[in-house]
């Protein structure tokens, strides 16, 4: 049989262009995010944990201590981002250098797919051929958050905090286009089937090599806001305990609020509604611990990296 | 993507890319050794797995507009999502060509009546980013006006069908 050339030893693009352009998304990309300190993905692995609701209450607190803040509503499937931080209908700016990102409650830049959106319920559906979307759809949907990355207008930012979706090949995507993350915060409830889905996050991001991960137990317990009783949601032994066994700081514990989900719905953080509630005391001590973590690595920070090169 | 011609083993040249706007690509490739051409044909599955990358076969005619892959493969998008930016007072140096009272400008481009229509009937979610890449190509080739003739033209090199 004689032996061709294989790509690799065939030197040379032929003219496609095709390496050029993707070195060249990656520059674009590296140049958006020299203006932002530091990138936080909120994520869990496990649906219904409340991480949008945390993603919001997080930003606001950092905004309302003077940070600057951006929030990358990063499931482009189920966003949520921009209706709990009261951007729902905004307008994007145009320009040539890209799209300006919408202003929401104490000033937090948002970008979600629920702002390009034509309907409330309009899933997500992409103009293809007919047939076999399923294996392309990942494609365009890694390419749009590469693009809410990289062609929003950020500005300088101290934080930018991505929502990831459900699903640890969610928290892969995200890893897969920023190797450069700061911080990961691992959303997780005091339940047996959470815990095991956070550890294989967990794993995930260990291995990825993320500098600060951090654990958050989400609902661990409610409080009756009449009598002070403490009440347990779930199974407490449970809470975390996964991660928490493979070396990961827990950062916060938020006990359940009814006035979270309401308040945060309606575009009104709770930490901005209600600071005084006791899980509103709990986001803002969670934002302590992110600040205290950037902190403890001030070299994270890509601006302060551009001014030294 | 390589195509190597065998009898030379010599990589082969891309040489044109042609969209005929039904979702398929046509790339024909030549060897520089002996002239042999190769036309490699895509199907809208294939055309399709490649621009979801966000890349171009061939390379890029106009630069790469913000979001372009988003406002490009999106079906329900918003109206009034995008709203343009104010002019610039100082238009950008960037593709500029000299003037005689200073700092360049961007060489003008006027839009022909029927143009204009034509761009009106474009949807509003894509019409900011399309009314730029007609621009972008215009100034490429040296167009000082832009009519449905170049309109046309400008379509299947930007490969911009159905928008």
């Amino acid at each position: 049989m004689r032996k061709v050339r294989t790509y690799h030893e065939a030197i040379g693009d032929a003219g496609s262009e095709v390496v050029q352009q993707v070195v060249a998304q990656q520059e674009r990309l590296s140049r958006r995010l020299a203006s932002i300190g530091t990138l936080v993905a909120i994520a869990s692995g496990k649906g219904g944990v409340g991480k949008s609701a945390l993603v919001a209450n997080l930003a606001v607190a950092l905004a309302e201590r003077g940070r600057a803040v951006g929030a990358l509503d990063a499931d482009l499937n189920g966003p949520s981002l921009a209706r709990m931080l009261g951007v729902v209908g905004r307008s994007l700016v145009d320009t040539e250098e890209g799209v300006g990102p919408a202003s929401g409650v104490c000033g937090v830049k948002v970008i979600s797919m629920e702002l390009l959106q034509d309907m409330d319920d309009a899933p997500l559906r992409w103009r293809e051929p007919a047939g076999g979307g399923f294996v392309w759809q990942s494609t365009l949907e890694t390419g749009a958050l590469r693009e809410f990355l990289s062609d929003v207008v950020w500005g300088e930012l101290d934080y930018l905090l991505i929502d990831v979706p459900p699903g640890v090949d969610k928290i892969q995507r995200v890893l897969g286009l920023l190797p450069q993350l700061d911080q990961v915060l691992l959303v997780t409830i005091p339940s047996e089937i959470a815990r095991h889905v956070v550890s294989r996050a967990t794993r995930l991001v260990q291995e990825a090599g993320v500098g600060r991960i951090g654990l958050v137990a989400n609902m661990t317990e409610h409080v009756c806001p009449e009598c002070g009783h403490r009440s347990q949601l779930f199974r407490a032994e449970q809470a975390g305990r996964g991660p928490v066994d493979s070396g990961v700081e827990l950062w916060g514990e938020i006990p359940f609020d009814p006035r979270v989900g309401i308040t945060t719905d309606h575009g009104t953080p709770l930490v901005a509604h209600d600071p005084e509630r006791p899980a509103a005391k709990a986001l803002l001590e969670l934002a302590d611990q992110v600040e205290a973590a950037r902190a403890a690595h001030p070299t994270e920070d890509r601006r302060e990296q551009e001014d030294a090169s | 993507m390589k195509l190597l011609c065998v009898v030379c083993d010599e990589v082969m040249d891309l040489v044109e890319r042609q969209l005929p706007g039904d979702g398929t690509l046509a790339a024909v490739f030549v060897c520089a050794t002996c002239s042999q051409e190769v036309a490699l044909l895509t199907n809208p599955q294939e055309t399709q797995l490649v621009s979801g990358l966000g890349v171009r076969i061939g390379g890029r005619v106009v630069r790469e507009q913000p979001m372009e892959l988003v406002r490009s493969s999106l079906k329900d998008g918003r109206e009034g999502t995008f709203v343009q930016a104010e002019p610039d007072a100082e238009p950008k140096q960037e593709g500029a060509s000299p003037t005689e009272d200073g700092p360049s400008r961007p060489a003008a481009v006027t839009w022909s009546p029927e143009a204009q229509v034509r761009l009106e009937r474009v949807p509003d979610f894509v019409r900011g980013m399309v009314e730029r890449m007609y621009l972008d190509y215009a100034r490429e080739h040296g167009i000082s006006e832009l009519t449905p003739a170049i309109m046309d033209r400008a379509r299947a090199a930007l490969g911009i069908e159905g928008m």
